[in-house]
């Protein structure tokens, strides 16, 4: 058990270090995308549908070429060019071998339209203003098609179609686990549970939107892309080798500042596929900022699943089995990694952290004439935990057993654990983090502070949430036999100075997370040198040879397990400088706190003099040692690391209004190794407030057409600081036995736990189920009617 | 944002003026409204006016048992504001939850009140406290001014210049915020004045603010929260939408009706 606010060292791993990169976001000092402005940069704005589902009979530019205009593109140009389409980089197949109905999904429509804000035409032009208005001329004359936009009724006969390749709407209908054991379990159960479950469809919200600036150089016949990208490398891998925009040796892909992701910027979207092609086109730079409104439109969107699950049970109440089946929706096209969110990021978590013997999972995910669907914050991940922990708090209401003690009796205990759905956890303690989250919470005075609450007139529910996530993705080998495209390893490459300064450059990349400071830590500790000597180096593909990104809660088990590679091979070559320098044994030198020393003698070399000698190179010969000190390494995990803990979540409501407050949160998380607590505090702080925002706030909302209705922050409610309390945290830290450093990964727990614990306590205050996300203060509302007829009728 | 030519008046009189001789003018007092609707293009004024300069439309003062509030006095100011904390602290209060600090520290009284939004916070005041607004042309009391969602009784040319707030020896304004926005999903204001008692709604209504006939009925008979039960407000002509049902909105509204005049009874 490590208490995060007592023994912490000042520098190093564990190490409360201020974030190194605060100064510079927070005085305006940032270099964010749209900072960035290349000489005769022209811009782009793209013509986007009216309609969630139209045939285009003919686009009519001919009013629209108006002076400062340097180009109009639609679908026919990049048609003509040969342009390669968006793709989606994680083939599944359906439960009949067959593989996902992939629909064509080009950067600018050809022929149709399939949602409120699809790519029409891009107008480049010398001002956005000029764009704007030429964009305004353009006719286009459209067939209104029939919407689909209701989940539930996506597939049924007689909607529309909205992909050829599928008739039926369905991308796939894919499974996992053994349904045959699972149905052989549920006949012998002594009691089923069963729940219905909608997971309302979020969007991202990133403080900054996205932005792109595509650059071309005649000279060199090479692209430039500034982008608002997660992973600036996998980026480049598909625009060179799959659009087809230039080899990768031309294209350089620069994601500079970033303000905030989520998964959100993981992806390759029509945007910046278009600024950068078409800046050969037009000779100039071409840059495009979106609006907040293009961002609620067209940014992928996360969650949006129905679910039906039930889970048998013993006498006792031992979990004998689960089945779920899910309706994922996916959107109108398949963004770049949004068939393995609701499939292999979802389904092996079904287990949590009980030891359930058989799961089976059906997942079917279908088109819609909406924004597409991919990974947000969680990915797969707080969907699979907003099932577990809602049906195992209904079956222990429905046994009449605590709900703390239900958990626990079905808790994994024992590891290595293999579950039925493909995952091996290695390491944990979900007892002893339940206890303890249970003293920080004080559930002993929960009675109390609930008869308090009645006394006001308030109802007061307190809600569980053991989540359970893989994380540290992944295993390269392990996703390819998957599905996945790539590889999911990482990158890194310490470079040492002649004076001792470094440079790490890592293929992670920092969009908020604060990897300047932990990784900064992570060198200074292990070379024994100020951190203020340290620099990280990341999101430019002409720095970075290579690296596959942030996102999976990968940067600290995957990105630094590489930084430790690459520093195992420069504190070996340092060794040899050291020791040929000091006439010694390479077997006889120690390397401490900076310092290399040779055993049993007064002779001693700094880090940075060591560095020096490696370059100056005069105290060994070419046939001796190679000069220099620098050194590369990949890092492929060899399991994904399985980050859990307990939240729970106290909760008071006013019946009068239906308004639910947030009035108590504490947290037991095992992350593994932690290398900075504040930091991972603040990611813990702000998983927690995006997961509140997801129970209590956040709903999309489209309309029968496909009109989003929750377009701008004036209708779609984000979370406010008010809207949050005051958290209680405490870390129970178990290693994860497959990464050098023991880290598991924290990014993503709170936005994973958070909903079911609110639900868990807005249902437990109202002592019925009926209740769905968002629990705007209207539906707790209604709920708190159904709650007083219930009683009433009792 | 289409392009527009813009003028910085010095006088309400020069406003008026330049108002009514400009094509397709409008009054920039404020703009927490106006400026979003016009990068979005869905407004496009040839000529925009700007009232932030002109001195006299500012300020606060007690004209005897009235508060005097220049049109461009921001929201911030009339929340901030000693006298208003003293003589009308529900006014101070109601100024204080409108929007953000930035739109309180922009917008104005005389913005808000000219634009009549349907959920706007100072209509409801102005109709409870039986108010006047002064324009370049007349006075006009707050029963004939607010007509309807985002309608006025102002003409042509006309500019708000300052409003006449008539004390109340109780005056509250309770309000349920839209979750997102921050508008009033529900505004119920109270004002007690002898034994007359308005109690006017913001929010709610189709045709943006109203009086709720039966609850004045009520408090005139009794000034308690009490007195308002068994009350309700028909669905009816209620707005409904993606935040808040027609239904929920009928109901807090006597919700928020009881706690503004629990509030105005300093509970």
């Amino acid at each position: 058990m490590t208490n995060p606010a007592t023994s912490i060292p000042t520098t190093g791993i564990g190490a409360r270090v201020l974030r190194k990169e605060d100064h510079r976001y927070i005085t305006g000092a940032g270099r964010y995308t749209d900072d960035i402005n290349r000489p005769g940069q022209s811009y782009a704005f793209f013509l986007r549908s009216p309609h969630a589902h139209a045939n285009i009979r003919s686009i009519d530019t001919s009013a629209a070429c108006i002076k400062g205009v340097l180009a109009i593109y639609t679908g026919a140009d990049i048609a003509a060019d040969k342009l390669g389409g968006l793709i989606c980089g994680w083939m599944i197949n359906s439960k009949d071998g067959t593989p996902m109905k992939a629909g064509a999904h080009p950067a600018l429509a050809q022929g149709k339209v399939r949602y409120v804000g699809d790519h029409v035409a891009v107008i480049i032009a010398d001002t956005l203003a000029t764009a704007r208005d030429a964009a305004e001329k353009i006719v286009v004359d459209y067939e209104v098609l029939p919407a689909v936009v209701d989940l539930a009724t996506s597939t049924d006969t007689g909607a529309a179609v909205i992909h050829d390749v599928s008739e039926n709407n369905v991308v796939y209908d894919w499974h996992l686990g053994d349904k045959g054991a699972v149905e052989a379990a549920f006949k012998r159960a002594a009691h089923i549970t069963k729940i219905d479950l909608a997971n309302n469809r979020l969007v991202p919200n990133a403080m900054e939107p996205r932005a792109a600036i595509g650059d071309y150089d005649r000279g060199e016949g090479a692209f430039t892309l500034y982008t608002t990208s997660q992973n600036p490398h996998v980026a480049r891998l598909i625009l060179s080798a799959f659009i087809g925009i230039a080899p990768e040796n031309k294209l350089r892909v620069v994601a500079p500042d970033v303000g905030g992701g989520f998964g959100s910027k993981i992806f390759v979207y029509a945007e910046e596929t278009i600024c950068v092609w078409a800046a050969k086109k037009v000779g100039r730079p071409v840059k495009w900022v979106a609006d907040r409104t293009e961002e609620f439109l067209c940014v992928a969107h996360g969650r949006d699943h129905l679910t039906h699950a039930e889970m048998a049970m013993n006498s006792d109440g031992k979990i004998l089995a689960m089945r779920v089946k899910t309706r994922a929706n996916l959107g109108a096209y398949l963004s770049t990694f949004s068939s393995a969110v609701p499939t292999y990021l979802y389904a092996p978590l079904l287990s949590g952290q009980y030891d359930i013997p058989a799961i089976y999972a059906e997942v079917e995910a279908v088109y819609t004439n909406t924004s597409p669907v991919d990974a947000y914050r969680g990915a797969g991940r707080p969907e699979a935990t907003f099932v577990v922990e809602r049906i195992v708090e209904v079956a222990a209401r429905q046994l009449g057993q605590d709900p703390a003690k239900f958990r626990m009796k079905n808790f994994i205990n024992k590891w290595p654990h293999q579950t039925p759905v493909i995952m091996m956890y290695d390491a944990g303690d979900y007892i002893g983090s339940m206890k303890r989250a249970q003293e920080l919470a004080d559930v002993k005075g929960f009675g109390k502070r609930k008869r308090e609450s009645a006394k006001a007139g308030k109802l007061r529910g307190l809600g569980y949430s053991a989540y359970i996530e893989a994380c540290g993705i992944a295993p390269s080998a392990a996703v390819g036999s998957l599905g996945a495209g790539v590889g999911l390893w990482e990158s890194a490459e310490v470079r040492v100075n002649p004076v001792g300064t470094v440079e790490v450059l890592t293929g992670s990349h920092s969009h908020g997370q604060g990897h300047e400071t932990t990784f900064a830590q992570l060198v200074s500790g292990r070379l024994g040198i100020p951190i203020e000597q340290v620099s990280i180096v990341h999101g430019d593909t002409d720095k970075v040879q290579m690296g596959m990104g942030t996102y999976g809660s990968r940067s600290g088990a995957v990105g630094m397990s590489a930084i430790v590679k690459a520093l195992d091979k420069v504190e070996a070559k340092a060794r040899k400088v050291a020791a040929l320098c000091m006439e010694a044994a390479e077997g006889d030198i120690d390397f401490k706190d900076g310092k290399f020393t040779v055993k049993g003698t007064d002779k001693s070399m700094a880090f940075g003099e060591v560095a020096l000698q490696a370059y100056v190179a005069h105290k060994f010969t070419g046939e001796q040692l190679e000069p220099g000190l620098k050194e590369g390494a990949f890092y492929d995990p060899t399991n994904f690391t399985f980050p859990a803990g307990v939240h729970i979540c106290e909760v008071e409501i006013d019946p009068e209004t239906g308004v639910t407050r947030v009035d108590r949160w504490a947290a037991v998380d095992d992350f593994g190794t932690i290398i900075n607590p504040m930091i991972v505090e603040g990611q813990v702080h702000g998983g927690v407030a995006q997961g509140i925002g997801q129970a209590l706030l956040e709903g999309t909302v489209y309309d029968e057409n496909g009109q989003l209705l929750t377009a701008s922050f004036m209708d779609y409610t984000m979370p406010r600081a008010a809207d949050v309390p005051s958290f209680s945290l405490g870390f129970n830290t178990t290693p994860a036995p497959s990464n050098p450093l023991g880290i598991k990964g924290c990014g993503e727990a709170g936005a994973i736990a958070a909903p079911a614990a609110v639900i868990n306590a807005i249902t437990d205050a109202l002592g019925h189920e009926e209740i769905a996300m968002p629990a705007t203060p209207n539906a707790v509302w209604v709920a708190v009617q159904k709650m007083m007829t219930k009683m009433a009728a009792e | 944002m289409y392009p527009f030519t813009y003028h910085r008046a010095t006088s309400a009189r020069q406003a008026a003026t330049l108002l009514g001789k400009a094509e397709d003018a409008k009054l920039l007092a404020g703009g927490q409204t106006l400026l979003p609707t016009m990068k979005q293009r869905l407004a496009s004024p040839a000529n925009l006016i700007d009232l932030c300069g002109v001195a006299e439309l500012r300020g606060i003062e007690l004209k005897g048992k009235t508060l005097v509030i220049g049109a461009m006095t921001t929201h911030a100011e009339v929340a901030a504001s000693p006298l208003v904390a003293e003589k009308l602290p529900g006014l101070a209060a109601l100024a204080g939850c409108i929007g953000d600090p930035h739109v309180r520290h922009k917008g104005t009284i005389g913005g808000s009140v000219a634009n009549n939004d349907p959920a706007a916070d100072y209509p409801a005041a102005l109709l409870a406290l039986g108010a006047t607004i002064v324009t370049t042309k007349r006075k006009i009391a707050a029963d004939e001014f607010f007509q309807g969602m985002f309608a006025t009784s102002l003409e042509e040319g006309e500019v708000v210049t300052k409003i006449i707030l008539p004390l109340a020896a109780r005056f509250a304004y309770a309000k349920f915020r839209n979750p997102a926005s921050r508008y009033a999903l529900v505004g119920v204001a109270v004002a007690k004045k002898g034994s007359g008692v308005r109690v006017t709604v913001t929010g709610a209504g189709e045709n943006g603010v109203f009086r709720w006939a039966a609850a004045e009925a009520a408090l005139g008979a009794r000034f308690h929260g009490r007195a308002l039960d068994g009350l309700a407000v028909a669905a009816k002509g209620l707005n409904s939408d993606i935040h808040a049902s027609a239904d929920y909105r009928a109901h807090l509204i006597g919700v928020m009706a009881k706690r503004a005049v629990g509030a105005a009874l300093g509970k």
